[in-house]
Order: structure tokens, then sequence, then C-alpha cells
């Protein structure tokens, strides 16, 4: 795990083994998520993976209803919208995800903070098959 | 970060642009011989194009859009003057305005005396799903798109942010779209140029005219609210909060200021200028501001020697009308939060205190992403010089600003202007 690169190729790697990962700066403690292979603070190269807890909460979104053809492809149109956003990380970073869990078509019922954790969607078959990094939101009791 | 001096001054003699909209059947060479032309009659005294000495051209993707790379020299082709240097610049939306501001440090330099900057795009020849796609290339690609991110996307994600901090809601944000069209409808380069009401007009003629029920919208915000006629595109923005898809092509032909009086009595002298970058939109440390464009006007007005309230009109970057109420906010216009408040008050019309997108902005003119920057200072030309017609600013307009940013704010650039 400490030895892979600190690039995206590694973090679809990570993602497909249900790990969400970033890199973090041996010098400062900083993270970065996705990872980084130079701490942009120090310049230095001396970054080590780390894993995150997957909690975090959100901080902006959208309901999207004119969508990329490869969300067009996976079922998504005006009459079912989905939901994308900026999950702030418990560890500090945040990230650009798919968010799941919320009423996409309600978008006035979804609020900034609401608790996520991590999820991972497939998509795609064979060849074309990868991970997409996404959040949910925590099931209240 | 110290402030920069220009070096000698830099003057524009001319402007032009061509018409925005769809063409079909123009590629961005002719648009752009539209542009050079338009500016050769801008220009008030004798001006022989065979003085310019260089080009920066600003385009986003003539390789996504045309399947054409390389597009600087053949500008430079169609308007006949190579063999004189010309280079495409790209900072995505910001592209022309970042041209402007090679094109002002090549003069201010002193290595040119006299250089063309403008910027093309030509973005109907695919179909809109593809048009979204090449609009995403502008995100990263890596990290952002795959969350399902488009660029309506990630300017509503922005209003959210906006909306939950200072509670603004869609309505503010629909009144920044009525203002542009307003605008836009006096400027007969504008794609749209026609109010709300007209269109409305235009919608109500057709459905009669087809014989389909006649919609019944009380006014122009009942209209945006209308479901069918302004559909949600991603919440909060709907179709009329965002820019169209154009083609088009804007042209300024800089001069060293001691040049200046040789092609015009009135030139109008860029005193001020400010460029950023910035990480994806998540890696922000605010979501409500962009930053870049923050420290570009700052840096645009220390070097000016000015102060936001020393600014009489101004063309700020709307690809949503979000992004409209930010910017006069980053560029100190107005204080953190009371943007919106501020477009509700009728501020920024033409008429108010602070004029802001006399031109229609980019959402009645029309964005035509790598030619916008530079679109910008056609505005401020015709103003600064009282040749705005039906859309003149009735005041004194001795300083002016442009604001250009790219993507989300991965870049952004600020120019302050000056009239003697």
């Amino acid at each position: 795990m400490s030895e892979r690169a600190f690039t995206e190729e590694s973090f679809q790697q990570f993602l497909s083994d249900g790990k969400l990962m970033g890199s973090r700066s041996k010098e400062t403690g900083e993270i970065f998520v996705p990872p980084r292979p130079m701490c942009p603070s120090t310049f230095s190269m001396d970054m080590e993976w780390v894993e995150l807890s997957g909690k975090g909460e959100l901080a902006a979104f959208t309901a999207v209803y004119v969508g990329p053809m490869a969300m067009v492809d996976a079922g998504y149109d005006r009459t079912n919208p989905y939901c994308s956003g900026i999950v702030r990380l418990a560890e500090g970073p945040s990230i650009s995800a798919q968010i799941l869990g919320v009423d996409a078509s309600q978008p006035q019922t979804i609020a900034i903070g609401t608790p996520l954790h991590v999820t991972y969607i497939e998509r795609g078959s064979d060849d074309d098959a990868r991970f997409y990094l996404a959040f949910a939101a925590d099931i209240s009791d | 970060m110290s402030s920069k001096k220009i070096g000698r001054g830099v003057a524009i003699v001319g402007t032009g642009m061509s018409k925005f909209g769809a063409f079909p059947g123009k590629a961005t060479r002719d648009l752009f011989v539209e542009a050079f032309q338009d500016l050769r009659t801008s220009v008030d005294k004798e001006f022989d194009p065979r003085d310019i000495e260089a080009l920066f051209i600003g385009n986003y993707s003539s390789e996504l859009f045309e399947g054409q790379g390389h597009t600087a020299p053949i500008m430079a082709d169609w308007v006949g003057l190579t063999p004189r240097p010309a280079v495409r610049i790209e900072d995505a939306c910001a592209s022309s305005g970042v041209a402007l501001r090679q094109g002002i440090m090549a003069v201010a330099s002193g290595f040119h005396d006299m250089v063309l900057v403008g910027g093309i795009e030509k973005m109907n020849n695919l179909p809109i799903a593809e048009v979204t796609e090449a609009l995403a290339t502008a995100g990263d690609v890596l990290y952002e798109i795959p969350a399902g991110f488009t660029f309506p996307g990630f300017y509503a994600a922005i209003a959210s942010a906006y909306m939950h901090q200072y509670g603004a809601t869609p309505e503010s944000l629909m009144l920044v779209a009525k203002k542009n069209h307003d605008n836009g409808a006096l400027n007969d380069k504008a794609q749209f140029n026609m109010s709300l009401a007209d269109v409305m007009a235009r919608k109500i003629a057709s459905a009669e005219k087809k014989g389909r029920p006649i919609p019944e919208w009380a006014d122009e915000m009942a209209f945006l609210h209308d479901d069918r006629a302004n559909p949600m595109i991603a919440w909060p923005l709907r179709l009329f909060d965002c820019s169209p898809v154009t083609d088009g092509a804007t042209a300024v032909l800089l001069v060293s200021e001691e040049l200046a009086k040789r092609f015009t009595d009135d030139p109008v002298y860029i005193i001020g200028s400010g460029q950023a970058s910035d990480s994806a939109l998540h890696d922000r440390k605010k979501l409500t501001s962009i930053s870049a464009a923050n420290l570009a006007s700052q840096q645009a007005y220390a070097m000016a020697g000015v102060t936001a309230d020393d600014v009489k009109v101004a063309e700020v970057h709307d690809c949503f009308t979000i992004a409209e109420i930010i910017a006069t906010e980053d560029v100190g216009f107005f204080k953190p939060g009371e943007g919106f408040e501020a477009a509700e008050e009728g501020l920024t019309t033409r008429y108010g205190p602070k004029p802001v997108n006399t031109s229609g902005g980019l959402k009645s003119k029309g964005h035509p992403v790598g030619a916008s920057g530079t679109g910008q200072v056609v505005e401020i030309w015709k103003q600064m010089r009282g040749e705005a017609g039906e859309r003149q600013v009735d005041r004194d307009l001795d300083i002016a600003l442009t604001h250009n940013v790219g993507g989300t704010g991965q870049t952004a650039v600020v120019h302050v202007y000056e009239r003697r």
C-alpha cells in the first residue's frame, strides 16, 4: 500500500477495493484527497497513503436534470435527476462526489450539513467497468 | 505580494465583434474576419492593419468544437496578417481576457508597439449533449466530472452554498437575468437581443399561431417560474439562469500610450491588470466566492491606483446568474453576502449607481467561450466613449472594469480602464 504512486490510477484501484484513500505529507501532516504526489506547502515528495474514515458532511450540492452522457447511460434524466455535491470530510479536505440517499427530485429538501458516509458505485461493464466515489446520507435512528 | 507597475502605458484604439449567435456554415475564421472588419471601422483615424506586430487569440477548444487545432495562424492568415507571430491562449472561459493580458505585457514591456488581441469560439457545430461534454473538460476530469458535475451543476452548487450562507433565493438570481436581458435588448450584436417581456410575447405569438394553449404569465417572474418555459437545468439554476451556446469572435487593438493619439483623440487606457489561478471547486476555502477573481481585482486596483468605489461601469462574467452576484462581491462593489440584495435593489441596472453588464452580459449577449473576455472590452470601449446608443450609461465614465473567469474560478483575470 505504501509504495503505490500517488496517482488517480492508484486512487481508482483503492476505490475498487472499497477504500477512500488520500496522501499525507510526512512533514506537515496535511491530508490530500484526492491524493497528491507532492506537498504544495513544502514542495516535498515525502508522502504516505492514509485511509479516510469515509465520514463527512454535505458542503454544497445540486440536483442535475440535464446530465452528461455517462449519467444518461446510468439511467438519469429530467424525470430522474441525480445529486452531485461537495463533501467536507471529517479529516478536513473536501471532495466532489455523487450524493445518494437524498431526494434529488425535491432538492429544496436537501440540507447543507447533512452527515454522509462514503460508498462506491460500479458502472460500466467488462473493460469499461469502474468505481465511482459517492456519499450517502446517514440514516438517522 | 507586491503590486507590479505596468511599465509603459497601453491604450485601446479600436475594438470589434461579430454578431453573437448560432451561424451554421460559419467557422471561427469567418467570425474572426467579421470582428476584425468591425474593429477597423472603430478606429477613428487612419490605420494600416499591417502595423500590427503580433496576434494573441483566446480560444477554449476549437479542437473539440471544430476538430481544428493550431488556430492562431489560421486567424492571422484569414485577416492578412501572416507572417506576424500568432499564438492561441487557453484558460477556458477566461481565454481572451488572458489573451488581453498577454497583449498588454507585450506592449507595456516595449517588445511590441501594436498588437491585435481577441477571441474566437464556434460552439454550434455540435449537438447540445456534445457541447456539454466539451465544456466539462474545463473542470477536473479526474476528480470533479466523475461526480456527475456539469458546468451548470458547479455553479448551482456554488449557489446552494451562497443561498444557505446568506439567505438569497432563486428569485434573487432571476432578477439578474431580467436585468441583463433588458440591457441586451438594446445591443444589436447580442444573441438574444430581447427583453424577457419580448421572449414572453414571442412565445405567446407562437402558441397562438400553432393553435396551442396560450401561456398566461402575469409577469416576468411568473414566466421564470414556469417549469416548461424555464426548465430546471441543475437546481437551483434554470434555463434562464444560464448563458447560451454561442458562436462569436471579438478583437481589440492595443498600442503603446505614446502612439495612441495617432489613432484616436479618445483612447481607452488600460491602467490595471490582475490574474490568478486556483484549484478545483472542492479544494477552495470558500464556496461562496471566487477567490481568484478577488485576488485578480486587488492586483488590478493596486496597479491602477484606484479602488472598487472608483469604478463607474463594469462587465463581469455572468456565465450563470449566481456568477454575476458573486462577481460584484469579489471585485469589491458590495460586501460578501450583499451582492444579491444589491441586485434586488436595482443597484446594478444601467440607471443604478453601479451599472453591471450593460452589454446584456453573457446571459443575453451570448458566451462564445474563448471570445467573451475581449467581448467585455468592446462594451467598455463603447460605454467610455459614449457610443453605447440606447444602453449608454448617462454619466462620466472615467474608470471601468472587466472581470473574466475560467471554469469555476480556476482562472480569473481583471482589467481596469481609464478615460482621460
